[in-house]
């Protein structure tokens, strides 16, 4: 909403500078977007009178000028040749910044001669492109006066972005009243809207059809006889001052009274209609609608028209028509003053992505008095600025009842508003926003003024009061609890998500934060993807369902990073993955991609691209981190189809699945067109079991004071035997002797018969009581044997 | 027969382990001195020669020059150690220069730190942290929070809409955070003191904004919470989180469907020489910058919550995690956000040790 100063003080009594009425707008909630000054801009560009031009001695297209300022005289040398003796033009003194040159002026001898100044051309001044010679005035233009002020730009311009509940300040008049209120001034009166006598009956009238259309009350008058030329300069200043460009005097009453006072108007060349009645009515489905913006639209029987018979020749409260628009032929003219439904106005403008000046005030609720008030004013201007007569009023419809009653207590204000202030100051301030108030005991009934539809209760009349009052007014008070220490602010779930992901980190992992939407395309390779997860009005095709996975963008991640020169990577993301859209639907996933060497070329070591054990190791860390019993999971081969068949795996607590790990699937990767090999886990946080509060206090430690022993064996196994099947067996053979076992060596190869491989493993044995025997040591080794050759066939390599 | 001199002895072995130059020399000393086949234990055998007295006295004079004898090669091993591990310690070099076998940590995302760091400071003002999920229902991310069918923000352009389910309105990707408000207001009583931090979604997609974004969200809802509180509660927790103790602060006038009286938050900055600050720039300074929305909770939505408005008011305040941490690290650009560029991860990453917290510093 934008307005010129000059025209705010058409209906504020004020002395104040722009600064603070910006200020003070910014202070009650109306935003201020910019405030666009010419004057100040321009104020150092001023009338100047050229005493004399003469010839430069050395050039010949200079000339030497001695010009007035009004404060003295100063010499400059132009160039341009409309420079002339006794002419008026505009001086840029020196030290002035000229924003058509982007330069700061400085004095200069131009070809020995020096010049203290600039004459300037429009184009210099930033006015426009003219830059054939320089600006040349009307002689009686006053020397020394601000080039604005002769020019009629020196008002300054402020834009203010309006919040949707406030209709009543996309008029002039409601912000000038707001800053009233806040004592900046005094709302002057409103005397423009008194009765316009009409000479004679209204020959078109107006009909609202029963069929739930958006129109309740609608006035209109006739004029006939009128010269439709343009509007007075005033006029059109200001509707240039805003932007608007001034086409004739009809049409731009309609804006100006619109920006005035947030009444949108239409007027109708009575000449182009053909019925003798205007008809609010429904648009018909596929209805066709020419707007006078000279486009065509297809409206819908949601849409509210205004039918000259079949014809569509308005859309209710967004736009008029080109058939039956004004032009400056116009002599006979309908004038319609409507009231629409601000929720139909808003879904057609959509609908149809049309805005206008009309749906921004409909939308958000006019004034429906104005609908009376509105045509007072209208007919006055019309008849004042294009002569002519105009008709008595005719209306259609009732005029929505909008009288209603908001109660305050007194002492609500302190209670949620947090400020004092006095019941009388409360009164004060509400009266002078037009609200009209009864004092009862200790409270108040404010009967709210029709233009303020956004009031609805209490706590809108303690945000009247305390945005006029001003919230600076308001102190600051520190929350305080309820006890001297604050409580835990995170769940055990969340604290152990927080876990996870630093550990995860702490592994090497970088973490990234990617979409929660992904391509279905790609989706698709992650499992059976849900219908209920994909997007109605995706932004893209790449971004059109929820990711029932994260890997699918991680590894696209890493195929970026690849595709930049960065193909060793790992990544990780701690976050929602989605089977359906329901709230359980929606898991808590752990994932991470490492993509490229999981271990870097390094004079100690070869390059080792990732596989899936470092997958299983990063699964296995966030496990322990979210202090799962990681040592008891239990691992199986059947991951999911994305995951390698053969080199990828599953961690589960009973039936929970906690992880998948391995490497990816390469029709994934292809899928994804990412260049492989690559791997990964997801770790399913939701299925971890819930942490038992067992106290703080740990099993006492019981530390052994005898040695343990430990004895190496290797075993000559099917190369299809599985080393975990091996190490649970030796570990479970005595099971109160054997601490720990573990693989030290796996070998295929010379010495080792196709198909076997060996597997070497050295358990730890703690003595409790004594010192082991050679006898015990014998017993348990051959207790380790046979449990081994039992679970897996193997035999002790000789 | 007389017991022997045993000087002479004493001083010719001394003076061998006196010049022995090596380990292996001063061993063949020793054995030589003190050895089964030694000149000690030699001249040991041969006091069995000599009668009572004598023998004794010749006795206690070899064990003398003995224990001398042994005290000496021990001294000498000592400093031969010594000469030996200086001799090998110079031979012994690595180059200090050599970069060490790599112990690669990875980086948190800021926008995981920046959320902790909220957490930390509003766990210190008496919140605790909750969370809903975000495919939404109609209910819980519009209605209940007092935005009607026909506002502009549930239009197809600001929302994401999921397909509908069988007669059932279509499920949203949440907006904003505050549907967590409803959730909670539903499922606890007052008093109530919380935020919710979370992704959110708006279909929208340029310079400044992502189809994806995070938020937190705060709500406090009890028998006596005003604006001031509002007020004090933000003002704290911007100069906490920004570490800038005189940080000004200012509320203006503003409006949400779900709050009323509503404010936007602004905090002071500088934008000059095109770089933005935030920070105190003096009396006078006129810089603000937009920092979140807030307000006292709209009686409807604490009616939609389930809590008698008559009897409970509170306040809520919402703001873009990925925007603070821009401003408090400095990060130009949102998009940047969610490409997972490695070099972007390290450099603007966190290392997973720093926890933050209000006690150690944020």
């Amino acid at each position: 909403m934008k307005f010129t100063l000059g025209w705010l003080k058409d209906h504020l009594e004020t002395e104040v500078s722009v600064g603070e009425i910006v200020e003070t707008l910014i202070q009650i909630g109306l935003e201020v977007d910019t405030v666009d000054d010419p004057a100040a801009e321009l104020s150092a560009f001023r009338v100047a009178h050229v005493i004399s031009a003469e010839q430069h001695p050395d050039a010949d297209r200079l000339q030497v000028c001695q010009v007035d300022t009004g404060e003295g005289i100063v010499q400059v040398v132009c160039g341009a040749p409309n420079a002339r003796t006794g002419m008026k033009g505009v001086l840029a003194p020196v030290g002035t910044w000229v924003p058509g040159m982007e330069v700061k002026l400085k004095a200069a001898k131009v070809r020995g001669v020096e010049s203290n100044g600039m004459l300037v051309s429009e184009r210099e001044v930033g006015l426009s492109d003219e830059h054939d010679g320089i600006i040349d005035l009307p002689e009686d233009a006053p020397i020394g006066v601000p080039f604005a002020e002769v020019l009629g730009i020196d008002d300054p311009v402020i834009d203010i972005e309006l919040t949707p509940n406030r209709p009543d300040c996309t008029g002039v008049r409601g912000i000038a009243r707001d800053l009233a209120a806040a004592g900046l001034g005094t709302l002057k009166s409103f005397d423009s809207a008194a009765p316009v006598a009409g000479s004679y009956e209204s020959p078109i009238n107006w009909d609202i059809a029963g069929d739930g259309n958006a129109c309740s009350y609608v006035v209109g008058r006739h004029f006939k006889g009128l010269t439709n030329g343009p509007s007075p300069k005033w006029v059109q200043d200001r509707l240039r001052a805003v932007g608007l460009r001034p086409i004739s005097a009809l049409v731009d009453v309609t804006n100006y009274v619109s920006l005035d006072l947030g009444r949108p108007l239409h007027v109708f060349d009575a000449g182009k209609l053909k019925n003798k009645t205007l008809t609010m009515r429904r648009a018909r489905d596929g209805e066709a609608f020419t707007a006078l913006i000279e486009r065509e639209y297809e409206l819908d029987n949601e849409m509210t028209v205004i039918g000259d018979g079949d014809t569509a020749e308005a859309l209710a409260g967004v736009m008029g028509g080109l058939e039956s628009s004004c032009t400056e032929e116009t002599t006979d003219v309908f004038l319609e003053v409507a009231l629409f439904d601000p929720v139909s106005v808003a879904t057609t403008g959509r609908k149809l992505q049309m805005e206008s000046d009309a749906r921004y005030r409909f939308e958000r609720g006019v004034d429906p008095e104005s609908a009376e008030w509105g045509a007072e004013l209208a007919a006055r201007l019309i008849v004042e600025f294009c002569g002519g007569e105009t008709s008595k009023p005719t209306s259609a419809g009732t005029m929505p009842k909008w009288q209603r009653s908001v109660e305050l207590r007194n002492d609500r204000v302190a209670t949620l508003g947090g400020v004092e202030v006095a019941a009388d100051r409360q009164v004060e301030i509400l009266e002078a926003l037009g609200f009209t108030i009864e004092c009862l005991n200790g409270k108040m009934n404010a009967a709210v003024p029709s233009w303020r539809p956004d009031i609805g209760g209490e706590a809108d009349l303690v945000e009247e009061i305390t945005r006029i009052h001003g919230f600076d007014r308001i102190a600051p008070v520190s929350l305080d609890r309820d006890a001297a220490l604050p409580v835990v602010a995170i769940t055990p779930e969340q604290r152990r998500t927080s876990t996870v992901r630093r550990a995860l980190a702490v592994n090497g992992l970088d973490e990234a934060v990617t979409w929660s939407f992904m391509g279905r395309a790609h989706a698709e390779l992650f499992g059976e993807l849900s219908e209920t997860v994909l997007l109605a009005n995706p932004i893209s095709s790449e971004l059109d369902a929820m990711r029932p996975s994260i890997l699918g963008n991680l590894l696209l991640a890493a195929g970026r990073n690849a595709d930049r020169g960065f193909a060793d990577v790992g990544l990780f993301e701690l976050g929602p993955a989605y089977q359906d859209a329901t709230p359980d639907g929606q898991q808590l996933v752990a994932a991470g991609v490492r993509h490229g060497n999981a271990q870097l070329a390094h004079w100690s070591h070869k390059a080792r691209a990732a596989d899936a054990l470092d997958a299983k190791a990063d699964a296995l860390a966030a496990l322990e981190a979210a202090g799962a019993p990681a040592g008891n999971v239990q691992i199986s081969r059947d991951a999911p189809d994305w995951y390698h068949p053969g080199r990828s795996g599953v961690l589960r607590l009973g039936k929970n699945v906690l992880a998948y790990f391995g490497e990816i699937h390469p029709a994934v990767l292809l899928g994804l067109d990412v260049r492989g090999p690559a791997v990964g886990f997801e770790v399913f946080l939701d299925n971890l079991p819930p942490r038992k509060d067992k106290g703080s206090s740990r099993p006492p430690l019981h530390l052994e004071s005898l040695h343990p022993v430990r004895r190496d064996f290797a075993f000559l196994v099917n190369a299809d035997v599985q080393a975990g099947d091996l190490l649970r067996a030796a570990r479970g053979a005595d099971r109160d002797v054997i601490t720990d076992v573990a693989l030290f060596d796996v070998y295929e190869g010379k010495n080792v018969e196709e198909g076997k491989k060996s597997l070497a493993i050295q358990a730890t044995l703690q003595p409790t009581e004594a010192t082991f025997t050679d006898a015990e040591i014998e017993e348990v080794s051959a207790k380790i044997v046979a449990a081994v050759e039992k679970a897996t066939g193997g035999m002790l390599r000789s | 027969m007389s017991a022997p001199d045993t000087s002479e002895l004493h001083e010719s072995l001394l003076a061998e382990v006196a010049s022995a130059d090596s380990l292996d020399a001063l061993e063949a000393v020793r054995v030589h001195a003190l050895g089964k086949k030694g000149a000690i234990t030699a001249q040991m055998k041969g006091l069995g020669q000599l009668d009572g007295e004598a023998r004794k006295e010749a006795g206690q004079a070899l064990n003398r020059v003995k224990d001398s004898v042994q005290a000496a090669i021990g001294e000498r091993q000592a400093s031969l150690d010594l000469v030996a591990l200086e001799a090998r310690l110079t031979h012994e070099t690595v180059d200090v220069t050599l970069p060490p076998r790599p112990r690669l940590t990875g980086h948190l995302h800021p926008v995981s730190q920046v959320t902790e760091e909220c957490i930390a400071i509003f766990g210190e003002m008496g919140f605790t942290v909750a969370e809903g999920p975000d495919i939404e229902d109609d209910f819980h991310n519009f209605t209940a929070l007092n935005i009607p069918p026909e506002h502009p923000a549930r239009q197809m352009h600001d929302t994401f809409y999921l397909n509908p389910l069988e007669g059932r309105p279509a499920p949203v990707l949440r907006t904003h955070t505050s549907p967590v408000q409803i959730r909670t207001m539903e499922t606890s009583k007052p008093p109530i003191r919380i935020v919710a931090p979370g992704r959110t979604y708006r279909s929208d997609s340029d310079a400044t904004h992502t189809p994806m974004f995070h938020q937190i969200e705060a709500l406090v809802v009890d028998e006596m919470t005003h604006m001031g509180h509002l007020k004090g509660c933000i003002i704290d927790f911007c100069r906490a989180f920004f570490d800038i103790p005189d940080l000004p602060v200012r509320f203006r006038p503003s409006h949400f469907p779900f709050t009323e009286p509503s404010m936007e938050v602004d905090i002071g900055c500088s934008r000059e020489g095109g770089k933005l600050r935030i920070g105190n720039f003096g009396e006078g300074a006129d810089n603000w910058l937009e920092i979140m929305g807030s307000g006292m909770v709209h009686p409807k939505v604490l009616e939609y919550g389930g809590i008698d408005p008559t009897k409970y008011q509170g306040f809520a305040f919402g703001m873009g995690i990925d925007r603070i941490a821009m401003l408090k690290y400095g990060i130009p650009d949102l998009r940047t956000f969610f490409d997972a560029d490695i070099r972007w991860l390290n450099h603007y990453g966190f290392v997973p040790l720093a926890v933050p917290s209000m006690v150690r510093g944020l």
